[in-house]
């Protein structure tokens, strides 16, 4: 392989990658509180691309599951997180396994 | 049929039984609660040596550290003291599940070695708390399943009672309750079919089997499905744990009770914004965990529930 990098190319090179670093901030980034064994918002609206994270605030474990198996989380203890891209659009409809009367939704458009 | 004896009327029995604290006893016979008193211990031990008398303990919760109690298996331990220090050995003990706060092998490791120093049988059910490890219930399984059919079920006859252990924690569904599913349900005709109906039958299993608190979960979608293939039965008592308070109502030849947890109060059902362990100062928490002593008097109806707490 040739290793030989013109200076040229070495300071484009150094100039894109803080672009792409903020091409990634930009992404787009929502929340979903769980606390007091609900979900917040029960109902989420998001574009297609968008990293969704759930963050348990109450003092008892809860997972979340997509109707369909489209992801699964761990079990989120006391302050852990559990964070899912939403590649396509459409309704996703998901729930607590542990308590299944908690119950939310990502509304995902392009 | 006579209502009520010694000027206590059902309505009143009844009031009496919800929310009952320590130290209460009750018998029924052919469904109308008869005699309510609250006793002392002597009068509580004299009735034990009626019959059949076990054990329940429920939500041991190890594992947990939170501000509702910061030393679970702390107050486990009181529990088994109190197992060990009671005036009659109990036949045995069943523990209604939540064993384990998070399905952590140390949790049960913990658990195991704590509960173990009460040197009696243990039957169990898994709460939902047991089977969150990655496998979905194996660790619970591989553990306390040896006996057990399907997700953890089984009975078993002691003292010409039969002892019914059930699932119903697993596979819930979106916005649904606690669920025992059809091959449960099947399992469960099955296991009946042929026992005569004078058998009393003990039915126990971690969320309440009949409806307490529909908002916050606490039931059991084909709960109702279980009860009537009992039904038949003269006297079906069922135990359950999971809402950490005692709860209980007769109907008809069943009666229905909830056990204490060793770990952490909840709050009572719509006082508050949801359930989850309850803060209560530290002088306080004690008086609001506990376990359940049950006598079965052998040849009658009567069936008796003392519970007791860990203050």
């Amino acid at each position: 392989m040739n290793m030989t990098l013109s200076r040229r190319s070495f300071s484009a090179l150094v100039f894109a990658l803080p672009l792409l670093g903020t091409a990634r901030a930009e992404e787009e980034a929502a929340h979903i509180m769980i606390d007091n064994f609900v979900f917040t918002p029960a109902e989420l609206k998001v574009k297609t691309g968008t990293k969704v994270t759930w963050k348990n605030d109450d003092d008892i474990p809860h997972t979340i599951l997509a109707k369909g198996g489209a992801f699964r989380s761990k079990p989120l203890d006391t302050g852990d997180e559990f964070s899912y891209v939403f590649a396509k659009a459409g309704k996703v409809d998901y729930f607590c396994t542990l308590h299944p009367h908690m119950v939310g939704s990502v509304i995902v458009t392009d | 049929m006579a209502d009520h004896d010694d000027g206590i009327n059902r309505r009143h029995a009844l009031e009496c039984m919800i929310w009952a604290g320590t130290g209460v006893l009750w018998t029924v016979s052919g469904g109308v609660p008869k005699s309510l008193n609250l006793l002392g211990d002597a009068q509580a031990a004299e009735q034990s040596a009626a019959g059949l008398t076990f054990l329940q303990i429920s939500d041991s919760h190890v594992g947990f550290d939170k501000a509702a109690n910061p030393n679970a298996l702390a107050t486990l331990q009181e529990a088994i003291d109190k197992v060990g220090a009671m005036p009659q050995r109990p036949a045995f003990m069943i523990h209604t599940g939540d064993i384990t706060h998070l399905s952590r092998a140390a949790e049960f490791d913990n658990a195991d070695q704590v509960i173990g120093k009460a040197k009696l049988d243990v039957h169990y059910v898994p709460g939902e708390h047991d089977v969150i490890d990655e496998d979905g219930g194996k660790a619970y399984l591989d553990r306390y399943g040896k006996n057990a059919k399907g997700a953890g079920w089984y009975s078993f006859d002691q003292a010409g009672v039969h002892f019914i252990g059930l699932v119903n924690v697993l596979d819930l569904k979106a916005g649904g309750l606690g669920n025992l599913g059809e091959e449960q349900l099947k399992w469960l005709e099955d296991d009946v079919r042929g026992k005569s109906a004078s058998t009393p039958i003990v039915v126990f299993a971690h969320v309440p089997l009949w409806l307490v608190y529909e908002k916050w979960g606490w039931g059991t979608d084909d709960g109702a499905r279980a009860l009537a293939l009992l039904k038949r039965f003269g006297s079906v008592t069922v135990l359950n744990g999971h809402i950490h308070q005692i709860v209980q109502k007769v109907e008809g030849n069943m009666t229905f009770h909830t056990a204490r947890s060793t770990a952490f109060p909840q709050p009572e059902p719509g006082t508050a914004p949801s359930p989850g362990p309850k803060v209560v100062p530290a002088d306080q928490l004690r008086t609001m965990l506990g376990l359940s002593t049950v006598t079965i008097a052998s040849g009658q109806r009567p069936l008796a529930i003392v519970d007791s707490t860990l203050a």
